[in-house]
């Protein structure tokens, strides 16, 4: 009986070491980024460097990091929509809005190479969509309609308010700050990745720092116990959503900014899907509860890193979704606990048997 | 190693059945079972014994595929099996009916007991063949209903007979009975163990878990008893005085667990001469919950609500703490009168309440056990001032090691928890809040005796130093043992207030219910 618990114990130690590390929800995550992110760096060399030319960074690898900005964006709000058990699908439109309403400010302003101008259309376009995040919010938590169906209005809608706001047109405008907001630096660094890894940072703190995160999963986990606890869930989801409403606006500004064109067919199109996978691919789950804020950025890299990859590879654009959707299958495959209880069922069912024949 | 049963009877020659031996099944941070043994011989009735995290319901889920076991082997009619989910054990003749019932209420009575089993014609269900197949199934148990009727139309008991029909309809040479018969009456629990009789005669192993010791020993041939993930033993019922099985049980002689009672019923003892009440009530009521009714709760005073199950017991608490919001009367909480009643501002006025169902409404279970002792008072300071780490972590360990929570790691994930420890950990959540008033909804439910008596003597210690305590049991001997007054409840009327004294027993209590009853 003790050899066998040795034996035992010493396979045990090591396996819990590589279960740690293929257990963690970011592990297979982790490993498509590497593994796209090396394919692109074989097939075309170079593809990792990363030059300073005029004080700016430049680069493949900054690139990955600039267009993750929008998705990334989405994602920390949708995340925390998705902890609480929700969804909001309206981001795509949510985008298009803020866009609109920042831009065509500016257009009637004609004073658009003005800073104040700029600020003025980008706080214009922020408030906005936070009060579409207040309305949405106030769907689901006050009049307890399904967050799917509560956000489904936004998505429908929202591109024909864009629309109005711009009368139909695509608004154009000159205005070289509102420009740097997507195209600029700062410190060398793009101001998009600035603008994103400042948010993440602030709402990771907001978060994790005070109790939000842990009331959020208990809301996702159990409602009505949560509740029951004294836990102000409509509340605490409300904010959610507006969190939601304000960074989608601000994804908008961000993705439209350097082509100053309020196209509102086509801003932010399908993007609240993109954003649902950046949070599956960082190991956040669908039903709530759970969440991982560092998973989005990984999820957000994988999505650009893998749109660049189809460009590198020089397969048609249009062949993009398919290969999206198949590194979400290895991923969520890789990743799924049930495979995985069964792989482990075979790997410790052989030890046994070999246990009984020695004794 | 393995444990003594020391004579066999007649029927008991019978080759086994199942035989599992070595069991051992691990969850994170927590070893449910240790090399435990269990053997079912075809017509007899076997009790799985054990207190709450003895790891009963994990080896019944071994046995029925529900876990995979990390070591040891489970025999089924001769055969080593690897049961890689429900449908295995099924296949090789192992059936469940499990403590909620499992079964679509809104489904007909037909349809619940051959789902999966309907009488084909082709790619077709032959809905009049299934529909026979159904009642013959349902006449083998003495159960003469419509296959027609949906299932929720009948009471629990017939859906509970009902889900046995169900088990059988494969034939099973082993039935698994969980707690089937916590949620019955005496005439109907007689009926149910009719038809367990007769399935011991046709020569079906029944493997039966109870809290209940009386119809343990009532209808069981033979007993396992398991404590802490490991076992104690196999024993003949007949063999097994009841004090030496509830010994086995708890790990204790017996002399200590009638000393525990011994003490909290010396900590009960009344101390009158309370000011002001904690919590007044005034015509508090709600429609189609509560009929208006009037409460005092006093300071170190334990309250008892009596009444038989639906009389309104669970709903004077939900409406007392603002879980559900009364439609009529008054709250006055130390003197203050209270506006609009919810289960925050009760927290924040110091009022806490232990829900009935612990699943639903108590647990968060994917979270820890640290975090779900924090849940009521990190909402009590709202989202954005977070309990200090230092603080929490102390308040998590004094009540880990107060209450003695099994296991003592304050980072185990709590659906890991057994029963009787999630129990514990909820008791923690509000105590963590330093309530001046604490309702409980039934908190030894499913917890046997053991963990029973340590609740029971921490609510005495709890109104000993001051705490006001409302009681809601639906055993009345647990609700007189502890309780200086007792709220009798009937019909969703409050219909009586006895104080309690050395010369009431339950059969004052009983005669309350019963005398309002021919009064109104």
């Amino acid at each position: 009986m003790t050899g066998t618990i040795t034996g035992a114990d010493g396979r045990t130690r090591f396996q819990t070491t590589v279960a740690r590390v293929t257990g963690h929800q970011l592990f297979w995550p982790v490993v498509a980024l590497v593994v796209l992110l090396l394919a692109c760096g074989i097939v075309s060399p170079g593809f990792l460097d990363v030059t300073v030319r005029d004080g700016h960074l430049f680069g493949q690898p900054v690139d990955i990091l600039r267009q993750s900005a929008t998705p990334l964006l989405l994602a920390i709000g949708m995340c925390l929509v998705i902890a609480t058990g929700g969804i909001d699908l309206s981001v795509g439109a949510v985008m298009a809005i803020s866009l609109a309403v920042s831009l065509t400010y500016i257009a009637e302003s004609g004073t658009g190479s003005n800073l104040s101008t700029a600020l003025t259309g980008l706080f214009l376009g922020l408030v906005v969509a936070l009060a579409i995040g207040v309305f949405n919010g106030f769907l689901v938590t006050v009049l307890g309609i399904q967050p799917f169906i509560a956000t489904l209005i936004l998505m429908i809608a929202g591109r024909g308010i864009a629309m109005l706001v711009t009368k139909g047109q695509i608004t154009t405008v000159t205005s070289p700050p509102f420009k740097s907001i997507g195209s600029g630096f700062v410190l060398g660094i793009p101001t998009p990745v600035i603008i994103a890894g400042g948010v993440f940072v602030l709402v990771a703190l907001l978060v994790r720092r005070t109790a939000l995160g842990m009331l959020l999963e208990s809301i996702g986990i159990n409602r009505e116990a949560s509740r029951l606890a004294g836990v102000k869930s409509r509340n605490i989801t409300w904010f959610v959503y507006i969190l939601c409403g304000l960074l989608a606006g601000l994804a908008g500004i961000v993705y439209g900014a350097p082509t100053m064109a309020a196209d509102s067919n086509n801003i932010g199109l399908m993007k609240e899907l993109d954003a649902i996978m950046v949070v599956v691919l960082g190991g956040t789950k669908l039903d709530g509860g759970k969440f991982s804020l560092a998973g989005t950025i990984v999820g957000a890299l994988i999505l650009t890193t893998l749109e660049r990859a189809v460009v590198i590879f020089h397969l048609p654009t249009q062949v993009t979704p398919l290969f999206k959707a198949l590194v979400l299958i290895v991923v969520c495959v890789a990743g799924s606990e049930r495979l995985r209880g069964k792989l482990k069922i075979r790997r410790t069912s052989r030890p046994v048997v070999a246990a009984e024949v020695a004794a | 190693m393995s444990p003594t049963s020391t004579t066999d009877t007649a029927p008991a020659a019978a080759k086994p059945v199942v035989e599992m031996t070595g069991i051992t099944i691990e969850f994170p941070g927590v070893k449910a079972l240790d090399d435990v043994a269990l053997t079912l011989r075809p017509g007899e009735v076997h009790a799985l014994m054990g207190e709450n995290g003895a790891g009963k319901s994990t080896l019944i889920k071994a046995l029925t595929g529900v876990y995979t076991i990390d070591s040891g082997t489970i025999t089924v009619s001769g055969a080593e099996q690897r049961f890689d989910g429900p449908a295995d054990a099924q296949a090789a003749g192992v059936s469940t009916v499990y403590q909620e019932v499992n079964l679509c209420a809104n489904l007909s009575v037909a349809e619940n007991v051959m789902l999966g089993h309907e009488v084909r014609l082709g790619p077709f269900v032959n809905w009049p063949a299934t529909r026979r197949a159904a009642r013959a199934h349902l006449a083998r148990f003495g159960l003469d209903i419509d296959p027609v009727s949906m299932l929720a139309s009948h009471s629990i008991a017939i859906q509970q007979l009902v889900a046995i029909a169900r088990a059988m309809v494969v034939d099973a040479k082993v039935l698994i009975l969980d707690e089937p018969t916590s949620s019955l009456d005496k005439a109907e629990v007689a009926q149910l163990f009719d038809v367990v009789r007769q399935l011991r005669a046709d020569g079906v192993a029944i493997l039966f878990v109870s809290h209940f010791l009386e119809q343990v020993y009532d209808i069981s041939d033979r007993m396992t008893i398991l404590r802490n993930g490991r076992l104690v033993g196999e024993y003949l019922t007949s063999d097994l005085p009841r004090l030496e099985l509830v010994s086995k049980m708890v790990g204790r002689a017996s002399e200590d667990l009638a000393d525990i009672e011994a003490v909290a019923r010396r900590a009960a003892a009344p101390s009158e001469g309370a000011r002001e009440p904690v919590l007044q009530a005034l015509a508090l009521g709600k429609d189609g919950s509560v009929e208006p009714f009037d409460l005092d709760l006093f300071e170190g005073e334990i309250v008892g609500v009596a009444g038989l199950l639906g009389s309104g017991r669970t709903e004077v608490a939900r409406l007392l703490y603002g879980a559900d919001r009364p439609d009529q009367g008054t709250i006055t909480v130390r003197g203050k009168h209270v506006k609009g009643a919810s289960p925050l501002g009760s927290l924040q006025r110091g009022v806490a309440l232990a829900s009935e169902d612990r699943k639903k409404e108590g647990i968060i279970g994917d979270l820890t056990v640290r975090e779900n002792i924090a849940l009521a008072m990190q909402a009590e300071r709202g989202a954005w001032r977070r309990v200090p780490a230092k603080e929490l972590d102390a308040t998590v360990a004094k009540y880990i090691d107060a209450l003695g929570i099994h296991p003592a790691n304050p980072d185990a994930l709590i659906k890991n928890l057994s029963g009787g420890n999630q129990q514990k950990v909820l008791l923690a959540r509000w105590l963590a809040t330093a309530p001046k008033l604490l309702l409980l909804d039934e908190p030894t439910r499913g917890i046997d005796v053991g963990a029973k008596a340590e609740i029971q003597r921490l609510v005495a210690q709890l109104a000993s130093e001051g705490m006001s305590v409302v009681f809601i049991s639906s055993e009345l001997e647990e609700v007189l043992r502890l309780s200086h007054r007792v709220v009798v409840m009937r019909d969703r009327h409050k219909v009586g207030e006895i104080h309690n004294g050395p010369d009431v027993t339950t059969t004052t209590v009983l005669e309350t219910i019963a005398a309002s009853g021919s009064a109104s």
